[in-house]
């Protein structure tokens, strides 16, 4: 077959089947995908490590899993180190008898075999389970102007946003592909053009504007384009800070779940927007004023899909994508002051924080970490979106500060402010 | 009678019973039940001709999506979409074809030519139908593709 794409010599042979079957279906695909977005060629792939969006050995996946035994068993495995998302279970994450059988015997029955798979293709180590794969207790944070090939789309935000990566919304064996063959299809956010602005974003807020529903408007009205958004130095300055690229992490995986927000500027403050400044908006970029009544609409709009939408909670979940340290420190902070108000010593409903397992260990490492346990708080490294995706969890009344939690499952959102109130007030 | 002429992301040929989502169609969301319960005794009887598990989705929730020419704007949701698609296709819980009437996304162009190139059939895939082919074409409509991405609806 005929293709439009111009390859170097050495991917001609790979799609010709020099290095095998395998390898020449990989280029294939890779070809046929940029080839939908008028890719005129392949770009080497020059970040250190890959990062996959699959973490979960599903039962049901079994023709994922057949595909990934043909790349082993063809030779045609990752080129680089990869992370993956995090782990769909921890035992020390509350579940019934129920969902315990039905998660291990049933829903994630293959979860050892897949990690097999994956570390054969390339995983980085045990400990490289997290959609936060940039941090740094992580280890795998691509350098500014790095090409990569990810898919996790709060991952692939991030990069592109804050640390000024560059790398296409790529769906799941996609990412993984790239890292195989060393190369991606060139287009959309990997060329200059497609990282101009084409939405302006006026933030007219009397506050610091909660991160999640920022994004989250931001996310429901640009959909797939790109932000410049005005108005946030002073709420977050001018410095990319440990607790503003914190903010950064949460606003943007808003942004991309409630929306399919690949990258966005910020003025002053994200890397291109402080380089370029305003050349990177796009000409006729629409414009959306967002200001304490739009928050306060959009928020409200959130649909409560509980059965009973007056249950109390059952389940918290903090962390989605993983907390930071810094986050940790903070929440750990806000609990012990919320529970000595209340005259409580433990969490009135079961809470679980979320972090990589590099930034619990870290944590664990300092004497916040005692007083974290002892609040009654189970710190894990869970994937609480992989936790709530059966029809068992589906039931259970569980509440989240996650924006994204609460778009992929019937989890219900409420501000980091408010689930701090519900959690550490007496039980009705 | 009317045609619309498309771009052939993936080539074929196909005849199928249209249904349509005028919203975005998230991937993750509309498949999970088919896939993870489609097999079950008791269960699964409610997904046998995978029926669409997306509540959000009002056009297509718990109607049936196999064999059907699915007409759409785009995807959206998770990144997984991709590998959901070319999950769906493989255990045989797939539609006929998918009618795109804006330019396809990077997720559902993934799960085509992830098909195309890996399962034993390709999943017939034609984007830029345009606004009208979403606003003409019902549910039950007989749809027949060509190989040039011409789409028939009757």
């Amino acid at each position: 077959m005929d293709y439009k794409m111009q390859l170097t010599p050495e991917q001609q042979a790979i799609l010709d089947g020099a290095n095998g079957e395998a390898m020449a279906k990989v280029m294939k695909t890779l070809v046929m995908y940029g080839e939908a977005f008028g890719a005129t060629k392949m770009v080497p792939v020059t970040s250190e490590m890959g990062h996959l969006v699959t973490s979960f050995g599903l039962g049901v996946m079994k023709p994922v899993y057949e595909l990934l035994d043909k790349l082993i068993d063809g030779g045609a495995i990752s080129q680089q180190k990869f992370s993956v998302d995090p782990k769909p279970l921890d035992p020390k994450v509350p579940s019934s008898f129920l969902q315990n059988f039905v998660f291990k015997k049933f829903m994630y029955s293959v979860q050892n075999e897949y990690d097999s798979q994956l570390k054969k293709l390339g995983l980085l180590d045990k400990n490289a389970y997290s959609c936060t794969c940039y941090m740094d207790e992580v280890g795998n944070k691509p350098k500014k102007g790095d090409i990569l090939s990810w898919a996790e789309s709060s991952a692939v935000v991030y990069a592109n946003s804050v640390l000024g990566a560059k790398c296409n919304r790529n769906s799941g064996i996609i990412e993984l592909f790239g890292s195989i063959v060393g190369c991606v299809p060139y287009f959309g956010l990997l060329t200059d053009e497609g990282r101009k602005a084409t939405w302006i974003i006026e933030v007219k807020t009397t506050k610091k504007p909660e991160a999640q529903i920022l994004g989250s408007a931001i996310g429901m009205k640009v959909m797939e384009d790109v932000p410049y958004i005005k108005g946030m130095n002073e709420w977050l300055g001018t410095e990319l800070t440990d607790d503003v690229c914190a903010y950064l992490k949460d606003f943007g995986a808003a942004s991309a779940s409630n929306g399919a927000v690949g990258l966005y500027h910020i003025a002053n403050l994200t890397p291109e927007a402080k380089e370029l400044g305003e050349s990177i908006i796009a000409e006729n970029a629409q414009v959306y004023v967002i200001d304490d009544a739009e928050l306060e609409r959009v928020k409200n709009n959130y649909p409560v899909i509980w059965k009973n939408k007056d249950a109390a909670p059952k389940l918290c979940f903090v962390g989605c994508p993983h907390l930071s340290l810094a986050q940790l420190n903070e929440w750990t902070d806000n609990l012990v002051t919320g529970l000595k108000k209340s005259g409580l010593k433990k969490v009135s409903v079961p809470t679980v924080f979320t972090c990589a397992p590099g930034v619990k260990d870290e944590f664990e490492k300092t004497p916040k970490a005692k007083i974290l346990e002892e609040t009654g708080v189970i710190l894990s490294y869970i994937c609480p979106l992989m936790y709530m995706n059966n029809p068992l969890s589906k039931s259970m009344p569980v509440i989240t500060n996650s924006n994204k939690l609460r778009t992929y499952t019937t989890a219900r959102y409420y501000t980091g402010d408010e689930i701090l109130e519900i959690i550490t007030k007496e039980a009705k | 009678m009317k045609q619309f002429k498309g771009r052939p992301v993936v080539a074929g040929k196909c005849t199928a019973q249209a249904l349509v989502s005028h919203g975005g169609f998230n991937t993750l969301a509309s498949f999970q039940g088919a896939l993870q319960f489609g097999d079950l005794p008791i269960i699964g009887n409610k997904y046998k001709q995978t029926e669409c598990d997306d509540q959000n989705n009002k056009d297509l929730y718990r109607k049936p999506m196999l064999n059907k020419a699915l007409c759409l704007p785009q995807t959206i949701g998770s990144t997984t979409g991709g590998m959901i698609l070319f999950c769906a296709k493989s255990l045989g819980k797939c539609p006929s074809c998918l009618l795109f009437s804006e330019h396809i996304d990077s997720l559902a162009c993934a799960g085509a030519v992830l098909a195309a190139n890996w399962c034993e059939e390709p999943i017939v895939t034609v984007d830029c139908l345009g606004q009208e082919f979403l606003d003409y074409v019902k549910d039950d409509m007989q749809i027949t593709v060509d190989e040039d991405g011409t789409v028939t609806v009757e």
